[in-house]
């Protein structure tokens, strides 16, 4: 058990069922990432990783078992406070980029910020930090555009820069390139590639071996464990 | 999330569906202005009925005689029976604060006067302040004065559509008329006055009291306890005395009449007692139509629940998205409660407007008058934002209670 790590899982369950029918999607799960780590999750369907990433998403509470996060153990909080912890230290970027239709970019990239129960920042602060965001994963000219308008590659990066906005301690990718074209699908990962640089903690969740071989660290499940942990040695760059 | 920016977000999710919100909100607009325009009809009915009872002068005092109580039927007391000519002179003359007393005795009787005949004519015996009590204005001529009364003269003032029935187009001051057999001198035409409640005060003709004991109602008994008559109008100089001066006339005429408060042979009743009655009449009519309106309003806060919860079905996903970004359950709820009110109170604002145009519009085409009671208004627009809320409530909390996993996932 290491001091620096940023996410720490203690035999994690999660059962769905009740009685004699459970059916045990995550059947104690251990796992420790480190701040600054990036780390893909796989696994086939049925394996517990979208289980898993959304007890690390905090948009579901384990059975059983322990989830620290940033030092704090969240694995009883309610539901009020797993929001405020997906505000202010969770970061998703969808396989669908899951961006507000018929809203602009960069007001999708505000959305995080208005939930901000601190509401420490004005309204031009955070448009200012929206601003810089798009910026930085490459769309400064398409900050007033609508989704629709925009390619899945541009939206993908919107969503991107949604999930950097408000600094969070890990961003979750759920297979961030499941709907792009390959030279696309290449250019999030690149773009990940950027932001882990920069030192931020990643998790890619995919079934894709391919995707999963970006990440540093492979951690492999299946029917519920830890099946194995990988480290990428060589990582490609594009 | 800044209660400006939830009613930003819910503003723009209207402003998107045009239609639909248009739709939605029908509802409470027809609501709202129907409460509006309803009400706006019965108090232009009641303030109609006011004005007709107040146009035949006002803080006045009507004594009329009790029969079959005390009185008249019972010889048992020292009783005169109703009341008598001696009456309103008693009460001129020792209640302070009146300032004009008048009596009516009427018949029932035949008119005839250039070759025409005309049965069944209500004459009324008056005395010379009659006018001036009743807010009544001889148009052409004079009315009588105190001479005619005290020497009985024979004249006679006719009410507008009498004299005309009579006398077409030609002048009839200086004719002459038969009511019965006694023939009297046209002195004055009323000016046109009215129905007022079920009283047609232009078929009349107006005659000094004394001829009216005299030739139409004689009694054997008015030599003992004087001439009946059927009211006593008592007008009270200052409306803050009214109740001051009703006491002063109940005390004399208890005493005048030999009774007792438990046993009076006369009753008064002021403008304000008959007002109260009419009201009564109107006000369970308009309860009624308040009632209907409020149910239509209701009807409209369905319409908006209905609407709500197609709207939050198909938006589950933008739920998902923002609790997903830490949007709480209390975020979703207030959004979409948000949603719901501005819709209603959107709604209401229509209604409102649709509600006054509509009230001055059927004013003006069905010349029935309209008065827009600013209440009505408030509870109109009022009942609209709670309807918002209360129906609005059940869809938005199904939003906030939304799984975000499954919210994510619907498609």
């Amino acid at each position: 058990m290491s001091t620096q790590a940023i996410i720490e899982t203690v035999d994690l369950k999660k059962i769905y069922g009740m009685g004699d029918a459970t059916v045990a999607a995550l059947d104690g799960v251990s796992i420790q990432i480190q701040a600054g780590e990036f780390v893909s999750i796989i696994g086939p369907s049925g394996s517990g990783k979208s289980t898993l990433m959304h007890i690390l998403g905090c948009l579901s509470r384990p059975t059983s078992g322990q989830y620290i996060l940033d030092r704090q153990d969240i694995s009883n909080l309610d539901n009020k406070q797993l929001a405020a912890i997906r505000n202010k230290k969770i970061g998703f970027v969808f396989q669908a980029y899951n961006l507000l239709s018929r809203t602009t970019a960069i007001r999708n990239v505000m959305l995080p910020l208005m939930y901000d129960r601190m509401d420490s920042q004005t309204q031009a602060d955070k448009e200012k930090l929206a601003r810089e965001m798009l910026e930085k994963v490459g769309l400064g000219d398409r900050m007033n555009h609508m989704p629709q308008e925009l390619s899945g590659g541009q939206q993908q990066r919107v969503a991107i820069a949604r999930a950097l906005v408000n600094n969070p301690v890990m961003i979750i990718g759920d297979e961030p390139t499941g709907n792009l074209d390959s030279r696309s699908g290449a250019e999030i990962l690149k773009l990940f590639d950027e932001i882990h640089e920069q030192g931020a903690t990643i998790v890619i969740v995919t079934h894709d071996p391919q995707i999963a071989v970006y990440a540093k660290r492979t951690i492999a499940l299946h029917d519920g464990r830890v099946e194995s942990i990988t480290h990428n040695g060589h990582r490609r760059k594009q | 999330m800044k209660l400006s920016e939830v009613i930003k977000i819910s503003w723009e999710a209207i402003a998107k569906n045009k239609i639909r919100s248009l739709l939605t909100m029908l509802g409470i607009i027809i609501g709202v202005a129907a409460v509006i325009i309803m009400i706006s009809i019965s108090a232009g009915t009641e303030a109609t009925i006011n004005d007709q009872i107040t146009s035949l002068g006002t803080n006045l005092i009507f004594i009329t005689p009790n029969f079959g109580r005390g009185g008249r039927e019972s010889f048992t007391s020292n009783n005169r029976g109703g009341l008598v000519f001696n009456d309103a002179y008693a009460i001129a003359q020792q209640v302070p604060g009146v300032s004009g007393v008048t009596v009516e005795q009427g018949s029932t009787q035949t008119v005839k006067a250039n070759g025409v005949t005309l049965t069944g004519i209500s004459i009324l015996g008056t005395t010379t302040d009659f006018p001036t009590v009743r807010s009544l204005a001889v148009a052409n001529g004079t009315y009588f004065d105190q001479n005619a009364v005290n020497l009985k003269q024979k004249v006679v003032i006719l009410g507008s559509s009498l004299a005309e029935q009579l006398f077409g187009t030609a002048d009839p001051v200086g004719q002459y008329v038969y009511i019965g057999n006694t023939q009297l001198a046209v002195i004055g035409v009323m000016a046109p006055k009215g129905a007022v409640g079920g009283v047609d005060y232009d078929a009349r003709a107006y005659l000094p009291i004394t001829v009216v004991f005299q030739k139409f109602t004689p009694s054997e008994f008015a030599r003992f306890r004087g001439n009946e008559v059927r009211l006593i109008y008592v007008k009270v100089d200052d409306k803050a005395k009214l109740n001051d001066v009703i006491l002063q006339i109940q005390l004399l005429l208890y005493k005048r009449h030999n009774v007792t408060s438990s046993n009076p042979d006369f009753s008064i009743t002021t403008q304000d007692d008959i007002i109260t009655t009419q009201e009564s009449t109107t006000a369970a009519f308009r309860n009624l139509l308040a009632w209907v309106a409020g149910v239509s309003l209701i009807v409209g806060g369905i319409g908006i629940m209905n609407i709500m919860l197609v709207s939050v079905t198909e938006r589950t996903r933008e739920i998902g998205i923002r609790q997903s970004v830490g949007a709480t359950a209390e975020d979703i709820r207030i959004q979409f409660l948000m949603e719901a009110l501005l819709l209603s109170i959107f709604g209401g604002l229509i209604g409102l407007v649709v509600g006054l145009g509509g009230s001055v519009l059927f004013g003006s085409l069905s010349g029935m008058r309209t008065v827009i009671v600013p209440s009505s208004v408030l509870l109109a627009f009022g009942s609209a934002a709670v309807v918002g809320v209360f129906f609005g409530y059940y869809p938005a909390d199904r939003a906030a209670q939304l799984d975000p996993i499954e919210a994510l996932r619907y498609e």
